[in-house]
C-alpha cells in the first residue's frame, strides 16, 4: 500500500448526499479479477451517456478536477454494497482523499485498506471546503499534524485513529502486522477448541 | 456488569486490544462468493500464504450466474472466468466449493443458514454487505472488503473497532398482510440509511419474538441498509429447531454442548443501550419505496413527497434528483404508480416462506398483461422444496417465470436487468440509481405486495386482497 503524509491539489466538488456505491463503480465493472485499471469506470453513469460519450457537465470529466486527489462530498458517502472496487476505482483515478459529513461504515475502511485517506468534518467546515474546492484552490492534508491547509491562515483539524494513521504514514500491511500477533491467535484458539468445541 | 449480546459476542472474540481500542477480533466462519474474492486469493498467492482454516471457510457462486438454462455454462465470457476463477481457488486452498450445477448453489445468505454453517454466538463475515443476514441466529455478521476477506483467509481475525449498542423494539402485534419487510422498510425509513452507522442493531419485542428464522433474515438482511454494523436477533428455540439436524450443525454431544452455551446468548436485564427505538406493530403499514434510498419510504396508502414542502435544502436536493430519476410527479399517489417488471427473490426475500406467500396471493390469478415478472429461488434446495410443494406450477400458470437460483435481478450482474426507464416492484434491498440496470426503476416492497402488484400491473393494499 502506498504511504498517505502529505497531500497537495485542488480539490473537486461533488455535493450528493449519500453517494453509494453503485454510483461509484456500477456492476458490470465488478466482473474483474483485478484491482487496476478501475478509474474509468470511476462514477460511470454520472460521467458518460447510455451510449458511452463523455457528459461534459459532469465535474470530473473537466480540467482541472479530472486531475483532483482530493474529494469534497455529501454526508452518507460510500452507502451501500462493501465492493472494494470502490476505493480502487477512485484510487485509480487519482483520488486519495475525501472529505465528507460522515462515511458509510464499510467504504470507510475499505479507504485505508488502500492508502486513501477518508475525513470527517462537520458540516459547515465541509461547505468551506467545498466553496475553495470550486474556486480552484490547492489544498494540503498533511496527516501528520492532522490539518487541512486551505490558503488562510485558519487550518482545519481533524481526527483519525491513531492505528490507522499509523498505517496510512507508513503503508502497513495489515496481514503482515496480524501475523506478528500469531501466538496471541493460537491461545485464543486453543481456549476456544475447548469452550466450543463444535465449531472446529 | 449487565451487557447486551453484541457486548457478549464482542468480547468472547477478542483476541488483541489496543490502548487506542483498536481490536482482533476472531473469525469463526467466513463465506466467499466469485466477485470480492479474486483478489484476496491473488493477494495471498503474491504472498506465499495459505488458507489458515480452509474448513471455517465456505465459498459458493451466486452474483454473476445466469437463471436461465445452465447447460451450456455461462455466456458472458468475464462471469464465467470469475465463477471458474473461485472455482480454482476453492480447489488449490482446499475450500468448500459450491459451484454451477450444485443443488446447494444459492445466494452466499441463503445456504449458511440453510447449511447449519450459520450458529448463534458466531463470528461470521463475507465480502458481501448482506452477510447482516445471519444476525437473525444471534451472531455477529457483518459484510467486509476483498482487503479484510483476504486478511480472514490468511489469519481467521479482523482489526475492528468496537461498534454501540442500538435497540429497536417493535412490540404488539402486526396487522395483517404488513410484513417483516414492512418492518425493516419502516425501520429505515424513520432512521435513515445512516442512522445506524457505527453500530450493532439488536432487534427486540414480541413483533421479533413471533418471526420466523425466515422472517429475522429479512430484517436483519436490510440492517446495513440503515448503515449499521450488524443486525442481531438473540437465538430462541424456534432457532434451535430451526439450525437442528442441518448438514454443518453440531451432532450428538456437541449439540446439547452448544444447546448449553448458545442459551447464554441474550442482553442482560439492566444492560444499557447507546440508543433506543420503540415502535408498536399495529402502526406499521404495508410500505412502498418512492426514491432511490432505501429510507424513501411511503405507506401503500400515501403519496411521493412534494420536494416543495421540503424546508432541509439537502433532503430537497436529494428529493428532486430521485423523483426526476424515477420519472415520478410530486404527491403522486402510491396505488397510481403502474409498473413493467416484478422481482421476487434475492437475499432479502427468496427464501421457501417468502415463495409459498407468493403463492398464495397469485395462485388462480394472471400476472398483469403489462407486466413481466419473475420468481427467482434463493438457493437449488429452495428450488427443489418450493417445486415439491407444487408452488412452480402455481407461478407458471400465473405467468411467472420460473427461473434458477442466484442473486438476480437485485443487482443485475447477469443478464437479468431492468431496461432504461422501466419500472420494477422488487423485493430485493437496494433501489439506488442504476442498481437493477441502467436507467431501471425499483420500487422495493414485500413479497406480498410484489405478487398483487404483478396481478394488479400496479401497487394496491395488500390488505384489501387477503
Amino acid at each position: 500500500m502506498e504511504k498517505f503524509t502529505k497531500l497537495k491539489s485542488i480539490a473537486a466538488d461533488l455535493q450528493i448526499s449519500n453517494i453509494d456505491t453503485d454510483m461509484i463503480i456500477p456492476k458490470q465493472f465488478l466482473k474483474t479479477i483485478k484491482r487496476t485499471g478501475l478509474g474509468s469506470a470511476l462514477f460511470y453513469e454520472m460521467r458518460y451517456d447510455e451510449k458511452g460519450n463523455v457528459i461534459k457537465s459532469f465535474i470530473l470529466n473537466n480540467a482541472p478536477y479530472n486531475k483532483a486527489k482530493i474529494l469534497i462530498s455529501g454526508k452518507n458517502f460510500g452507502c451501500g454494497s462493501s465492493r472494494e472496487h470502490a476505493p480502487w476505482a477512485l484510487l485509480d483515478f487519482g483520488i486519495r482523499c475525501i472529505v465528507a459529513e460522515s462515511f458509510a461504515d464499510i467504504f470507510y475502511n475499505n479507504c485505508f485498506k488502500n492508502g486513501i485517506l477518508p475525513i470527517v468534518l462537520p458540516e459547515n467546515q465541509v461547505k468551506e471546503l467545498s466553496e475553495a474546492a470550486k474556486k480552484n484552490k490547492e489544498i494540503e492534508i498533511d496527516l501528520v499534524d492532522q490539518k487541512i491547509h486551505k490558503g488562510d491562515n485558519r487550518p482545519f483539524d481533524f481526527e483519525i485513529e491513531p492505528f490507522r494513521k499509523e498505517c496510512l504514514l507508513n503503508g502497513y500491511d495489515d496481514i503482515a502486522l496480524t501475523l506478528k500477533k500469531d501466538a496471541k491467535i493460537k491461545t485464543f484458539e486453543q481456549n476456544k477448541k475447548n469452550l466450543t468445541p463444535w465449531l472446529y | 456488569m449487565a451487557k447486551t449480546l453484541y457486548d457478549k459476542i464482542w468480547e468472547s472474540h477478542l483476541v488483541d486490544e489496543q490502548n487506542d481500542g483498536t481490536s482482533l477480533l476472531y473469525i469463526d466462519r467466513h463465506l466467499v462468493h466469485e466477485v470480492t474474492s479474486p483478489q484476496a486469493f491473488e493477494g495471498l498467492r503474491l504472498s506465499n500464504r495459505k488458507v489458515k482454516l480452509p474448513g471455517s471457510t465456505l465459498a459458493v457462486v451466486d452474483h454473476n450466474v445466469p437463471t436461465t438454462d445452465r447447460s451450456k455454462g455461462i455466456a458472458d465470457k468475464e462471469s464465467a472466468i470469475q465463477v471458474e476463477t473461485l472455482s480454482k481457488n476453492c480447489k488449490d486452498f482446499g475450500i468448500e466449493f459450491f459451484g454451477l450445477t450444485d443443488k446447494r448453489q444459492g445466494i452466499v445468505h441463503v445456504i449458511g443458514p440453510e447449511q447449519g454453517f450459520t450458529q448463534p454466538g458466531m463470528t461470521i463475515v463475507c465480502g458481501d454487505s448482506h452477510t447482516s443476514t445471519h444476525g437473525a441466529f444471534g451472531a455477529l455478521a457483518f459484510g467486509i472488503g476483498t482487503s479484510e476477506v483476504e486478511h480472514v483467509l490468511a489469519t481467521q481475525t479482523l482489526i475492528q473497532s468496537r461498534a454501540k449498542n442500538f435497540k429497536i423494539s417493535v412490540d404488539g402485534k402486526l396487522p395483517l398482510g404488513v410484513t417483516a419487510k414492512d418492518v425493516i422498510l419502516s425501520i429505515i425509513g424513520k432512521i435513515g440509511t445512516a442512522g445506524g452507522t457505527g453500530y450493532v442493531i439488536e432487534y427486540c419485542g414480541e413483533v421479533f419474538r413471533n418471526f420466523s428464522m425466515e422472517e429475522r433474515m429479512t430484517v436483519c438482511n436490510m440492517s446495513i441498509e440503515a448503515g449499521a454494523r450488524a443486525g442481531l436477533v438473540a437465538p430462541d428455540q424456534k432457532t434451535f429447531d430451526y439450525i437442528k439436524g442441518r448438514p454443518l450443525a453440531p451432532k450428538g454431544e456437541n449439540w446439547e454442548k452448544a444447546l448449553k452455551y448458545w442459551s447464554t446468548l441474550y442482553t442482560d436485564k439492566d444492560a444499557k443501550f447507546d440508543r433506543e427505538l420503540h415502535l408498536q406493530g399495529k402502526d406499521i403499514e404495508p410500505t412502498v419505496t418512492w426514491g432511490t434510498s432505501p429510507q424513501d419510504t411511503a405507506s401503500i396508502n400515501g403519496k411521493v413527497p412534494d420536494p416543495n414542502l421540503e424546508k432541509n435544502e439537502d433532503r430537497k436536493k436529494s428529493i428532486l434528483r430521485s423523483l426526476d430519476y424515477m420519472g415520478l410527479e410530486p404527491n403522486t399517489a402510491i396505488q397510481d404508480i403502474k409498473i413493467d417488471k416484478v422481482f421476487i427473490g434475492s437475499c432479502t426475500n427468496g427464501r421457501i416462506e417468502d415463495l409459498r406467500e407468493v403463492a398464495k396471493i397469485v395462485k388462480g390469478k394472471k400476472v398483469n398483461k403489462s407486466v413481466d415478472a419473475i420468481v427467482v429461488p434463493g438457493s437449488g434446495l429452495v428450488k427443489l422444496q418450493a417445486e415439491k410443494e407444487g408452488l412452480d406450477k402455481i407461478f407458471k400458470e400465473s405467468g411467472f417465470d420460473w427461473r434458477e437460483p442466484g442473486c438476480s435481478m437485485c443487482l443485475g450482474m447477469n443478464p437479468d436487468q431492468l431496461k432504461p426507464k422501466e419500472r420494477c416492484a422488487s423485493t430485493s434491498n437496494r433501489n439506488f440509481e442504476g442498481r437493477q440496470g441502467r436507467g431501471g426503476r425499483t420500487h422495493l416492497v414485500s413479497p406480498v405486495m410484489a405478487a398483487a402488484a404483478a396481478i394488479e400491473g400496479k401497487f394496491v393494499d395488500i390488505r384489501k386482497i387477503i
